[in-house]
């Protein structure tokens, strides 16, 4: 009897408490990076040995949108851009579960960049975990603010001449209180990060640079998954507290990576607190 | 005092529309209100504001009304009974998440106070033209409930029965108003707090293991809910769902999902549908009307009595769902319809539909500026009675 524990126990994954297991295999493709934000993400919850019950995961919609589907914990899977506000209205409905949005570039800085930067603006206690890919991949690989000028993308055949976003400096000029960026290769560093930011009160953000495989890459002739992460191998340099404005994301060039910003900011919950106590 | 005293404040007070549908709010246990300033619902919100710290509840001006209401769902998921307020063009941005608030049978109450539109129209002028918007605006099938109050103590009542209908039926449900009625200064009765009925959300009391999120009761298609944080551990999703709120993208599971969405109201909507009838049983014209106009018609239809026509009113209260029966059952009695609208002929088309040819419909433009006067009525009843 007891060998078949154990045997049953050795056939369990690590992470069988955390993932959804009845819906594998998962939708995203070869080579993508989304599964290691997951990861990273999965494993900080392990390290922090947090009561599931009370954290909350919210997505909106793209391929990392799908991320809530797969975590086993209460996950809303929202509108395209909303995840914020979805989860500010749990947050304030009851200030004791620990959210989480877990989304894309598209999805948190074009449709749903208002609320992010009002959300930071008034450090409500989420943690954002940002999957940046460059690209809309789930629509079909449309350009997105994050494109690097001068990338290809199906809607832009001529290559990209907007003016991409830069994500962190978003974040610290809207009043985040945490605000990371590492590359879907850096999993130990990324899940520190995670953990310093679910342990910090306020509006943390990380950035998650991910290889698209199947559009920027492909569309780009940058080979696949592997060869973006042998990119980021070579191209990603390690500064901890570099000026925000510093970390531009030009096309093919280095990816600046670290820890930006950590600093105290009163959450909208203790503002509010203290607000009427006085 | 305890919280529930400082919610409900019994007794009679002379109150606003919009201050009424605050504290009707509040005494159905409203203790979320997410919001984006608009004129001229913006009232509703001062109100609340002057008193939402009694009883503990969080107020939060959001960044546009796309995030109002998608805070208010996220509210509504711990627990909370939670309300958004709103005119117009919010209500327009609001439509999206009118549809994951149906999909993801989340309770929650939006108040629309209706402005003249189109666009941004005339904004303090009384509206009356979303009320088609309130019944379609989402993209895709659903149904939806919408209440039409036409004075401040019904903007009391309404909103305490728009938060019971919605926490029953698990739905978003709109009480649809205009600038006159919540500017409207009338007494306005609360009762004892024991004496609110207040309908709750149907609790999930099963095995934790064994929760569905979308595993519904056979007896009212409703599911039973649970709040964030129980442990339960749930995926809900916008997307086409099965019972453990995956998503399923196959027609089989899309007819499972939607149409149980629309029957779960259609079955029940003689249980929701509320009107108010006055001398319909010997009519031989019927004026069809709702909300601030439907206060102009019962003078018209008295006046018009006094010279002998028989006229009658049915004044709709729920106008979605409509009351279809009790149109067409009006129709097999009376010869003429008349449908005055502050619009340019929405729920006339309704009328029309539901009289099936058996009563001749007409619709009557009664402009926001008329709102107060009855004559254009009174003419129009002579008019179609030949007097």
């Amino acid at each position: 009897m007891e060998a078949i524990i154990t045997q049953q126990e050795a056939k369990r994954h690590p992470m069988d408490n955390l993932l959804r297991m009845d819906r594998m295999p998962h939708i995203w493709c070869p080579g993508c990076g989304i599964g290691n934000a997951v990861s990273a993400f999965a494993d900080a919850l392990d390290k922090l040995e947090y009561n599931l019950d009370k954290l909350c995961v919210v997505s909106g919609i793209g391929c990392t949108g799908r991320v809530a589907g797969y975590i086993k914990v209460d996950s809303f899977h929202t509108t395209h851009g909303r995840a914020i506000p979805f989860a500010t209205g749990i947050k304030l409905g009851n200030p004791d579960i620990k959210v989480v949005v877990i989304s894309g570039d598209g999805d948190l800085v074009s449709i749903g960049g208002n609320h992010f930067v009002h959300a930071a603006r008034r450090n409500i206690d989420l943690t954002v975990i940002c999957v940046n890919n460059f690209i809309y991949a789930m629509t079909g690989g449309q350009v997105a603010p994050t494109t690097p000028t001068p990338a290809y993308t199906t809607t832009s055949p001529f290559g990209n001449f907007e003016n991409p976003s830069n994500v962190p400096q978003l974040a610290e000029a809207a009043g985040a209180v945490y605000v990371a960026r590492w590359t879907a290769l850096h999993m130990r560093r990324l899940t520190y990060s995670i953990v310093d930011a679910l342990k910090k009160p306020g509006f943390s953000v990380v950035e998650v640079i991910s290889p698209c495989a199947m559009y920027y890459s492909r569309i780009n002739k940058l080979g696949d998954g592997l060869d973006m992460m042998k990119f980021y191998y070579d191209h990603s340099i390690i500064k901890h507290g570099e000026p925000t404005d510093h970390l531009e994301i030009d096309y093919q060039k280095e990816i600046i990576v670290g820890k930006f910003v950590d600093r105290e900011r009163p959450t909208y919950s203790e503002s509010m607190g203290k607000w009427f106590e006085d | 005092m305890k919280e529930t005293n400082l919610a409900v404040l019994t007794g009679s007070h002379d109150l606003t529309g919009s201050q009424a549908c605050a504290e009707g709010g509040l005494s159905a246990g409203c203790r979320f209100l997410g919001y984006y300033p608009i004129f001229p619902s913006f009232d509703i919100v001062e109100r609340f504001a002057e008193r939402f710290s009694d009883v503990k509840g969080v107020l939060i001006q959001m960044e546009d009304e796309i995030s109002a209401l998608a805070a208010v769902l996220g509210a509504s998921w711990t627990g909370k009974k939670a309300m958004t307020v709103t005119s117009g063009p919010g209500f327009a941005q609001m439509a999206e998440h009118i549809g994951l608030g149906v999909m993801l049978e989340t309770p929650c109450v939006i108040v629309d106070v209706q402005r003249d539109g189109t666009s941004e129209g005339s904004p303090s002028a009384p509206g009356g033209g979303d009320i088609m918007m309130a019944r379609w605006g989402s993209h895709g099938d659903y149904e939806v409930i919408a209440l039409s109050p036409n004075s401040p103590q019904e903007m009391f009542d309404m909103t305490v029965k728009a938060f019971s209908l919605s926490e029953k039926y698990r739905t978003p449900v709109i009480l649809i108003t205009d600038t006159y009625v919540s500017n409207l200064n009338e007494a306005v009765h609360i009762p004892d707090a024991k004496d609110i009925q207040i309908h709750t959300r149907k609790y999930y009391k099963g095995k934790r293991e064994d929760y569905l999120p979308f595993q519904y009761d056979a007896k009212d298609l409703v599911p039973p809910m649970v709040d964030v944080g129980k442990g339960y551990r749930f995926h809900v999703t916008g997307l086409t769902h099965d019972e453990r709120g995956y998503p399923v993208m196959d027609e089989k599971c899309q007819e499972w999902n939607v149409h149980r969405l629309v029957q779960k109201i259609r079955i029940f909507a003689e249980d929701i549908v509320d009107f108010e009838e006055e001398q319909t049983d010997d009519a031989d014209v019927i004026v069809v009307s709702y909300g601030a106009v439907s206060r102009d018609v019962i003078h018209a239809v008295h006046q018009v009595r006094e010279e002998g026509i028989r006229a009658g009113s049915l004044r709709i209260k729920t106008i979605w769902p409509f009351p279809e029966k009790k149109i067409t059952q009006l129709a097999k009695k009376a010869t003429h319809l008349i449908v005055p609208e502050n619009n340019f002929g929405q729920i006339c088309l309704e009328v029309e539909r539901c009289a099936r040819g058996r009563a001749e419909t007409h619709y009557l433009y009664h402009a926001s500026s008329r709102i107060g006067q009855s004559d254009d009525i009174v003419k129009l009843i002579k008019k179609v009675m030949k007097k």
